[in-house]
C-alpha cells in the first residue's frame, strides 16, 4: 500500500486524541465526569477547558444540539446525548431575526452545564454552520468532553433517576452544585418586559420560567401580540390580557410559587390560559393538583401521546423529571393528553373553560412538530 | 371502513424468485405478515413460487402456491380458496403490479375480495407520475419539474423545455429499472425507447445534481395516526439509485430544522395520500439551501422498509400487517420493550450503515457505472457507535476480498480517480481512500463525488490511523492507537496488514489493555426505558455489555451473509429452521448474521441476534462472551463453512461434522487422493502455475478443459476453453498465472449430464438423501441449472452409482450433518465433480417436494441426538418437483444474457406438477416466460445444435407457431420443410432485421443458441439476446431447456395446469 498522507506528520497522541479543530490543532485535554455516586469516565474535551458540576441528565434525541444547549430548561444541567455522534453539522451563525428574537436557538445562551457525547465531529459539514460545536462551546465557556460511553453512563441515570456531577478537569476542582436547590427560574427569566409583534388586535402574555424562543414564534406566527413578562411579573397590573402563555423551564414546580400565585390569579380572572411542560405543571398546581418526580424522566423526542377519549396519537419532544399526578385533579379538569409509554400525566383542561396545559413541547425545537396546532386552538380560544 | 371488520381468508401475494431490485427483503416482510394474521386467527393463503422462502415454510401459511405470481393464476387461487381479503403490499412490486391488473379487470371485485391496507386508489396515485405530482401539490408538497410522455419524441421536447442534463423515469418500475440521467438529445432517445418498451408511460425531470438522497419510512393506522420510524440518508448523492447507495441511518448531515421538517412533510403528504401501512418516502435536498423535492413514495413495504426495520429493531412489515386488519398503531405494543407502544418513533443510540453488494464481474460486457438502476444482487448492514465502525465492518461484511477502507490489495491499473470519483463505479469507496492517500482534497473529492464533506472527513480519519499504523510498522503497537483503530473499526486482521503485528498478537495485546467489544441492546428508546430485548451487536466503543453473560445452553448458529450470486434465500432458510429445531430440542440459539433482507436476522427467531460480522475474531470475541457449546458453521452457506478450521484450531467447539473432514472436502488435493482411495471417479485435474504446464495438462487430456484460476484481474473468474489459442489468451489475459497463483484445470465433459446429491449423515451414516438431476447438460453452473426431483431421465444405474459413491464419501468423511455432491455422469460412468459438507442451496427445495425438512434432520444430528433414518420411498412421490432460475439481465446493462460456468442467475422458483412438463412449465412462467407463444424468433446455433432441435421445431411449425429466423437457420428449417422466414443479422444491418423484429414486439419467445465460434457470430448472437432482454421478450440459450419447453408447451395445455396448494400433493 501507497498510503502517505498528509496527516503522516501527526503524532499518535493527536490522532487519538482526534478533536482538532481545523486550522488550529490543538493538544487535546482529557478530564473527568464525576457522579455523585462516585462513578467516573474519562473523556476528550472538545469545549471550554473549566470544571463544572451540575445534574446530570441525558437526552435520547438524534438531532438538534443547538436547540437543546439554549433551552433554558437544562439550566445547571449537564446534558448527556444518547445519540453518539454530535456535532456533525457544526452550529449556525447567530444572526438575529426581528423581535429580538435569535432565528438559530432558543435563546441567546447556552444554557446547559455541560456536554457528554461518545463521538464529537471536530469536522463540521453544514452550508448554515458558521462555526463548529467545540468552538461555541469554547466561546460560551462550556465544557464539553467525548469518548464517553453514554449508554452505559444513560443506563445508570435512568436506574438512579438523574444524579449531581461535574465535569472535572486536572488541577482545577470544583465543588458539587444541586442545581434543584437554586432558584433556576429567577435565572433564565427575563428581568424586564418584552414586548412582540406589537399592534396586533390581540395580546397574550408570555409568563417567562425559563421560555423557549420557539414559544414566542408560534404566537407570533400567528397574529398575535406576545408580552414576555418575568416569572413573577404581577398580572393585576396588566389590563389588556387576551390569553395567558405559561412557559417550559427549568426545575422542580414546587420551586414556582410566585408564577403559580400569577396563574391563580388570572385563572381567578377567567383569562384564557394555557400551558407548556412546567406550564402544565404550575397550572395543575396553581388548581391544587399535585406534582411528582418520575422514576423515569422523558428526555426524548419520540414522546407518544394520546389525547384521552380519541384516537389521536401525537409524537411529542419532552424533557422533564417531574409530572402532574393525574389522580389528584379537582372537580371539572379533565386528562387531556396522556402518555403512551408510562401512562403518565401530559395536559390538563377543564371541562368547559378555556384553561389548558400540556407537559410535553408543541413548539418543538428540537423535536416533531406534530402538536404545533395547539398554537391554532389556543389562538382560537383567547378572549374576544 | 370505520369499525374493524377483520377477514376470515386472507392471500397473501409473494414476490416470486429473487431478482435485481427485490430480494429477500420481502421474504421477510411476508414472514412477518403471516405471523400477523396467525396471532390474529385469519386463515392466511400464500402464492409464492419461491419455494427456497422462509414464508412458504409449512408452519407459517395455512395453504401455500408454488405457483406464478400472475393475474391468471391468481384468479384461480381466489376462485379456488375464495379469501375475502389480499395483501398485495408484502410482495414488493411484483405483487402491487398483479393486484393491480386483478383490481382493474374486475377479478377482485367480482369474488368479494378486499384489498386490505392502503387502498388502491393511493397505490395508484403514487404509482402514477402525473397524479403523484398533483397529488402533492394539493398539500403544498414539492416535486421535480417534470412530465410524463408516451412516445419518444414526446419526451425529447420536454427535455428540451426543461433543458438537459434530465432524469427519465419509468412508472411501475422496481427498483429503477431503465431509469437513468441523459446529458442530450441521442442518450435520451436510447433511454427513452428502452423504457417505453416495459411500459406505457415514462417521466422526463429535472437533474438535481449533487443534492442529498434522504428517505423516511412512514406508517399510519386508519385512525390517522402517523408516525416515521426511522430516517436513512444516503452516503451517495441523488442519481445513484438508493439500492446502489451506501445508506446511513440515523441521517447525519441533517440539522433539526431539516429532520423535522422532512418528517413534517412526510407525514402531511402520506395522510393526504391515504396510506394505511406502511410506505416509503424519499426526498432530494439541497446541500446549499433549504430546497428540497419529493423523489416518490412506494405504497408498500421495500427494501428500505426491511432496512429500516433491522436498523432500529421496529417491526414494520408485522406493524403494517396489523393495521391493514384495522388495529390502532397505540393499541399495538412495540414489540422490542413490550411495555410500550407501537405507537413511537425509535430514538437510535448507534449509527447504521447498509452497503450494497454488486457482483458485476459475473458478467461479461456489463457496465460497471451504477446510476439510477439498480444493479446490485444484496446488501449488509453494521451498526456500530462511531461511523466508521460500521463502515468498516461493513465493507469487511460484503465479502469481496476487502479488509475495511484502508490496507486492501492495490489494484494494478492507475485509475483516472477523477472520472472514479465523479461517474461512480460499485468501487467508488475505494477510489475516495485512494485519492485520499494521493492527496486530494476532502473538498476536491467532494466537489467530484458530491459526497458530504462530514462523511469524507471520517474517511479521512481513517486513512489517517491507517498510516498511523503503517508508518510504525515492525514496532509494538501503541496502546492509544490500537484503542483508536478499534473504535475506528478496524479488524485485527486490517491492524496486521498495516503495522506487521500478527492479528493473533494485536488480539492479544488488545485484550491485555482491555479492549474488547462489548455486546450492545438494539432497544428504539436508547436506554431511556429498561428493555429485555435479545438484538445485540459489538461495538468496541463500549465500557460494558448490556446483556448478562454467558448464555446458558447456547448454540451460536453461523448465517449466510450477503445474498450474492450463489448464496441466498436458501442458506436463511436452513439457518432459521436449524434454529427452529435448536429451540425444540431446548438449546439458545445465538444467531449471528448482517443481512437486513433476512428472516434470520429477525430477533424473534431466536433467543438473541447478534447483528455482526461473521468473521474469526467476531466469532471468537462472541465465543468468550456466550461461552456456547459448540458453533454451527454448516446452516448459512460457504463464509461460515470456510472458518470451520481456524475456529477449531482456536479451540472453539465446531459442533456436527470435523472440521478436519470439511477441509478433506475443501481442500483439492486432499479430496482428490480421497477419492481415489474410495476408488471413487473424477474428471482429470492438475493445479499449474506456469501456461506451457497448462498447455501440456490440456492436450494430455483433451479439449476442452476447464480453467479455475485463483487469481482474477478482471472478468469471468472461470471459463471453459476449447484449444490452446483460447488457454494461452484466457490465462494471459484475464487470469495473473503464477506460483504464488496457481490455477486450477481440468477436463470438461461434453454432452454429460450434472446430478445433486442433497443428505443428511449421522456418524457417516446417510440418513435421507434426494437425487435431483439437471435439464442443462455440464457446462451450466448447478446455480444456474434447471433442477429436477425427482429425476425424471437418469438411469437407474447412474443412480445406485451416485448412492453408493455418496454413501462410501460419508463413511469415509464420517458426516455428522448435511452435505451435498455434485456429480457428472455420460454414459452410466459417474465423476465427483465438488462435495461440500454443508447444507447446499437445493435444501429447502428438496426438502419442501420431499416434505420431509433435511435440516430438521441435521441440526438434530449436529447436537447429537440420534434420529432415525428416512424410509426413503423417494421414487415413490406421485409429483415431480422443478427449480427454475431467475436471471436479471435487465438490470444489468450490457450484460450478456448466456449460461455458462460462472453462476448469473440470482434467484430461483420451485413448482410443483403432477408430471414434470406441468411443473416445468409453472417454474417457467414463474421467472417470466409468457404462453402461448404465437410467435418464435429462432437462431439455433451449430449444426448439431440445429439437427437437435429440428423435431420440437417441426412440432412449433405444426401448431402454427409463426416462425422467424436467423438467416442460417431459415435455411435449414426452410430445407427440411418448415417454413421461416429469414431475417438479417444485426451486424448486417438490414431494414427487416432480427433486431427490429425483436423491438416490434412480435416475437413472444427467442431463442438463441450460442455459438463458441467467430467473433462477429458472438457478436451478431449477442446483439439479438441483449435486444431479446432489453425488450423483455423471453429469451432461451439452453439447447436442453429450448427442447423441454417446446415439449411441455406441446403436452400441457395452460388451462389443464392444475392449481393445487402444497398440502395437496401428499407423499405416499
Amino acid at each position: 500500500m501507497s498510503a502517505r498522507t498528509s496527516r503522516e506528520g501527526r503524532n499518535v497522541a493527536d490522532l487519538v486524541d482526534q478533536p482538532v479543530e481545523v486550522g488550529a490543532p490543538k493538544r487535546s485535554v482529557r478530564a473527568r465526569l464525576i457522579l455523585e455516586d462516585g462513578t467516573e469516565y474519562t473523556g476528550v474535551s472538545f469545549g471550554h477547558e473549566g470544571s463544572v458540576a451540575g445534574e446530570v441528565v441525558f437526552n435520547t434525541g438524534m438531532v438538534g444540539y443547538p436547540e437543546t444547549l439554549t433551552d433554558p430548561s437544562y439550566r445547571g444541567q449537564i446534558v448527556v446525548c444518547t445519540y453518539p455522534l454530535i456535532g456533525n453539522y457544526g452550529v449556525p451563525s447567530s444572526s438575529s431575526e426581528g423581535e429580538r428574537l435569535d432565528s438559530s436557538f432558543e435563546s441567546t445562551e447556552i444554557h446547559a452545564a455541560g456536554l457528554i457525547v461518545a463521538d464529537y465531529s471536530p469536522q463540521h459539514s453544514h452550508w448554515n454552520a458558521a462555526r463548529s460545536l467545540g468552538q461555541w462551546l469554547d466561546a460560551e465557556k462550556i465544557a464539553g468532553l467525548s469518548r464517553i460511553d453514554t449508554r452505559s453512563l444513560t443506563q445508570r441515570l435512568r436506574e438512579h433517576g438523574s444524579m449531581l456531577g461535574r465535569i472535572e478537569f486536572e488541577g482545577d476542582p470544583v465543588e458539587q452544585r444541586d442545581p434543584n436547590v437554586e432558584n433556576l427560574i429567577e435565572e433564565v427569566s427575563i428581568k424586564e418586559p418584552i414586548l412582540y409583534g406589537e399592534g396586533q388586535d390581540k395580546r397574550v402574555v408570555l409568563v417567562d420560567t425559563g421560555a423557549k424562543h420557539n414559544i414566542v414564534r408560534c404566537l407570533l406566527r400567528r397574529g398575535v401580540e406576545v408580552l414576555r413578562v418575568p416569572y413573577d411579573f404581577d398580572l393585576d397590573g396588566e389590563k389588556k390580557i387576551d390569553g395567558l402563555m405559561l412557559s417550559n423551564g427549568p426545575g422542580d414546580p414546587k420551586m414556582a410559587d410566585p408564577s403559580v400565585q400569577q396563574v391563580r390569579r388570572a385563572l381567578d380572572r377567567g383569562i384564557p390560559t394555557f400551558g407548556i411542560c412546567l406550564g402544565n405543571q404550575l397550572l395543575a398546581r396553581a388548581i391544587g393538583a399535585e406534582t411528582y418526580k418520575l422514576k423515569y424522566g422523558h428526555r426524548s423526542q419520540n414522546q407518544p401521546v394520546v389525547e384521552c377519549g380519541t384516537n389521536r396519537c401525537f409524537v411529542t419532544s419532552q424533557n422533564h423529571g417531574y409530572a402532574v399526578d393525574s389522580d389528584s385533579l379537582p372537580r371539572d379538569w379533565r386528562v387531556w393528553f396522556q402518555n403512551l409509554n408510562d401512562g403518565s400525566n401530559e395536559g390538563l383542561r377543564h371541562a368547559w373553560a378555556p384553561y389548558r396545559s400540556v407537559q410535553f413541547h408543541p413548539e418543538a425545537r428540537p423535536g416533531p412538530v406534530d402538536s404545533e396546532f395547539l398554537f391554532d386552538e389556543f389562538v382560537r380560544m383567547l378572549s374576544s | 371502513m370505520n369499525t374493524r371488520d377483520t377477514p376470515k381468508t386472507v392471500l397473501l401475494l409473494g414476490s416470486s424468485a429473487l431478482k435485481i431490485g427485490e430480494a429477500g427483503e420481502f421474504d421477510y416482510s411476508g414472514s412477518q405478515a403471516i405471523k400477523a394474521l396467525k396471532e390474529e386467527g385469519v386463515r392466511t393463503i400464500l402464492m409464492n413460487p419461491n419455494i427456497a422462502t422462509i414464508q412458504t415454510s409449512d408452519y407459517l401459511a395455512d395453504e401455500v402456491y408454488f405457483l406464478p405470481i400472475t393475474p391468471e393464476y391468481v384468479e384461480r387461487v381466489i376462485a379456488k380458496e375464495r379469501p375475502d381479503g389480499i395483501l398485495l403490499a408484502f410482495g414488493g412490486q411484483t405483487a402491487l403490479n398483479c393486484g393491480l391488473k386483478l383490481h382493474d379487470s374486475g377479478v377482485l371485485d367480482r369474488y368479494g375480495v378486499r384489498v386490505l391496507g392502503t387502498p388502491v386508489e393511493t397505490i395508484r396515485d403514487t404509482e402514477d407520475r402525473e397524479l403523484f405530482v398533483g397529488r402533492l401539490h394539493e398539500v403544498d408538497a414539492v416535486a421535480p419539474r417534470s412530465k410524463a410522455a408516451t412516445s419518444v419524441d414526446e419526451a425529447v421536447g420536454i427535455a428540451k423545455e426543461l433543458g438537459f442534463p434530465v432524469m427519465v423515469r419509468i412508472a411501475f418500475a422496481l427498483g429503477g429499472l431503465g431509469s437513468g440521467v441523459c446529458r442530450d438529445e441521442a442518450a435520451l432517445r436510447e433511454l427513452a425507447g428502452k423504457g417505453l418498451a416495459h411500459t406505457s408511460q415514462i417521466l422526463v425531470e429535472e437533474y438535481l445534481e449533487g443534492w442529498k438522497e434522504i428517505e423516511y419510512e412512514v406508517v399510519r393506522d386508519r385512525f390517522d395516526n402517523c408516525i416515521t420510524v426511522c430516517n436513512m440518508e444516503n452516503f451517495d448523492p441523488l442519481g445513484i439509485h438508493t439500492g446502489e447507495s451506501i445508506v446511513v441511518a440515523p441521517s447525519q448531515t441533517l440539522t433539526n430544522h431539516e429532520y423535522h421538517k422532512l418528517r413534517e412533510i412526510s407525514i402531511r403528504v402520506i395522510r393526504h395520500l391515504g396510506v394505511i401501512g406502511e410506505c416509503n418516502i424519499q426526498f432530494a435536498l439541497d446541500p446549499k439551501s433549504d430546497e428540497y423535492r419529493i423523489i416518490e413514495v412506494n405504497a408498500r413495504l421495500s427494501r428500505s422498509s426491511a432496512l429500516a426495520s433491522k436498523a432500529t429493531g421496529y417491526p414494520l412489515a408485522f406493524i403494517a400487517a396489523k393495521l391493514a386488519l384495522g388495529h390502532g398503531l397505540h393499541r399495538l405494543p412495540n414489540a422490542i420493550t413490550r411495555s410500550t407502544s407501537a405507537f413511537f418513533e425509535p430514538a437510535l443510540d448507534y449509527c447504521v450503515v447498509k452497503i450494497p453488494r454488486w457482483d458485476l464481474s459475473k458478467f461479461r460486457n456489463v457496465s460497471r457505472k451504477i446510476g439510477s438502476g439498480m444493479k446490485s444482487v444484496g446488501e449488509v448492514m453494521s451498526i456500530g457507535r462511531t461511523f466508521t465502525e460500521a463502515l468498516q465492518k461493513a465493507i469487511r461484511m460484503l465479502d469481496i476480498g476487502r479488509h475495511g477502507l484502508v490496507a486492501n490489495e492495490q489494484t494494478e491499473a492507475e485509475a483516472d480517480l477523477d472520472v472514479e470519483l465523479s461517474e461512480p463505479t460499485e468501487e467508488r469507496i475505494f477510489s475516495v481512500v485512494e485519492a485520499m492517500q494521493r492527496g486530494y482534497t476532502v473538498d476536491r473529492i467532494r466537489e467530484l463525488s458530491h459526497i458530504d464533506k462530514w462523511y469524507l472527513e471520517q474517511i479521512s480519519q481513517v486513512v489517517g490511523i491507517g498510516a498511523q499504523l503503517e508508518s510504525g510498522a515492525g514496532g509494538p503497537l501503541h496502546e492509544e492507537l490500537l484503542r483508536e483503530a478499534k473504535v475506528r473499526g478496524f479488524s485485527d486482521r486490517q491492524i496486521e496488514r498495516l503495522s506487521g503485528v500478527s492479528a493473533a498478537d494485536v488480539r492479544t495485546q488488545r485484550i491485555d489493555a482491555g479492549i474488547v467489544p462489548v455486546l450492545r441492546q438494539i432497544d428504539t428508546l436508547a436506554a431511556e426505558y429498561p428493555a429485555q430485548t435479545n438484538y445485540l451487536y459489538l461495538t468496541y466503543s463500549g465500557d460494558q455489555d448490556d446483556v448478562e453473560l454467558p448464555v446458558d445452553n447456547a448454540v451460536l448458529l453461523l448465517g449466510s451473509g450477503a445474498y450474492r450470486i450463489g448464496c441466498s434465500v436458501e442458506f436463511d432458510w436452513c439457518c432459521v429452521n436449524a434454529g427452529l429445531t435448536l429451540r425444540r430440542e431446548g438449546l439458545r440459539t445465538v444467531m449471528l448474521n448482517y443481512n437486513p433482507e433476512t428472516v434470520s436476522t429477525d430477533y424473534d427467531e431466536f433467543h438473541q441476534l447478534v447483528f455482526d460480522e461473521i468473521s474469526f475474531e467476531s466469532v471468537l470475541e462472541i465465543c468468550d462472551k456466550v461461552k456456547p457449546q459448540g458453533v454451527i458453521v454448516s446452516m448459512g452457506g460457504q463464509i461460515p463453512n470456510n472458518l470451520a478450521m481456524k475456529l477449531h484450531e482456536a479451540g472453539v467447539r465446531v459442533l456436527g461434522t470435523s472440521p478436519e473432514s470439511i477441509d478433506a472436502a475443501e481442500n483439492r488435493h486432499r479430496f482428490s487422493s480421497l477419492l481415489d482411495e474410495l476408488e471413487i471417479d473424477q474428471p482429470e485435474w492438475a493445479e499449474l502455475s506456469d501456461l506451457d504446464g497448462a498447455r501440456r495438462f490440456a492436450n494430455e487430456v483433451g479439449y476442452p478443459v476447464l480453467v479455475r484460476p485463483s487469481y482474477v484481474l478482471s472478468g469471468a473468474a472461470m471459463a471453459v476453453c476449447t484449444n490452446d489459442d483460447e488457454l494461452s489468451i484466457y490465462l494471459e489475459r484475464a487470469a495473473r498465472v503464477s506460483s504464488e497463483y496457481p490455477t486450477v484445470i481440468s477436463k470438461f465433459l461434453e454432452n454429460a449430464k450434472e446430478i445433486e446429491f442433497d443428505a443428511v449423515a449421522q456418524d457417516g451414516d446417510i440418513l435421507v438423501y434426494a437425487i435431483s438431476e439437471h435439464v442443462e447438460n455440464a457446462g451450466v453452473h448447478s446455480g444456474d441449472a434447471t433442477l429436477v426431483f425427482p429425476p425424471q431421465r437418469t438411469y437407474q444405474e447412474t443412480i445406485r452409482q451416485v448412492r453408493n459413491s455418496a454413501r462410501r464419501i460419508a463413511e469415509r468423511l464420517n458426516i455428522n450433518g448435511p452435505f451435498n455432491i455434485q456429480f457428472i455422469a455420460k454414459d452410466n460412468a459417474v465423476k465427483v465433480i465438488e462435495c461440500n459438507l454443508r447444507a447446499s442451496r437445493s435444501f429447502p427445495f428438496v426438502s419442501k417436494v420431499l416434505k420431509r425438512n433435511l435440516i430438521e434432520m441435521a441440526t438434530q444430528v449436529i447436537i447429537g441426538r440420534r434420529v432415525d433414518k428416512f424410509d426413503s420411498k423417494v421414487f415413490e412421490i406421485e409429483h415431480v418437483g422443478v427449480k427454475a432460475p431467475q436471471f436479471s439481465f435487465a438490470r444489468l446493462d450490457g450484460a450478456d444474457p448466456t449460461l455458462g460456468v460462472e453462476m448469473a442467475s440470482t434467484g430461483e422458483v420451485g413448482c410443483l406438477g403432477d408430471d414434470f412438463s406441468e411443473a416445468f412449465l409453472k417454474a417457467m412462467i414463474s421467472v417470466g416466460y409468457r404462453l402461448p407463444v404465437r410467435s418464435v424468433l429462432l437462431s439455433l446455433g451449430p449444426i448439431e445444435s440445429k439437427a437437435e432441435l429440428l423435431p420440437a421445431v417441426r412440432h412449433l411449425h405444426e401448431k402454427g407457431v409463426e416462425i422467424h429466423a436467423t438467416q442460417g437457420t431459415a435455411k435449414f428449417l426452410n430445407d427440411a420443410g418448415i417454413s421461416a422466414t429469414a431475417l438479417g443479422w444485426p451486424l448486417d444491418d438490414e431494414a427487416g432485421g432480427t433486431l427490429d423484429y425483436i423491438r416490434s414486439g412480435d416475437a413472444d419467445l427467442v431463442i438463441n443458441i450460442p455459438k463458441n465460434d467467430r467473433a462477429d457470430e458472438l457478436t451478431n448472437g449477442y446483439m439479438i439476446r441483449r435486444t431479446a432482454v432489453d425488450y423483455n421478450v423471453p429469451l432461451i440459450t439452453n439447447r436442453q431447456i429450448a427442447m423441454r419447453f417446446i415439449e411441455a408447451m406441446g403436452r400441457v395445455q395452460p388451462a389443464d395446469m392444475a392449481t393445487k396448494a402444497w398440502s395437496e400433493y401428499a407423499i405416499a
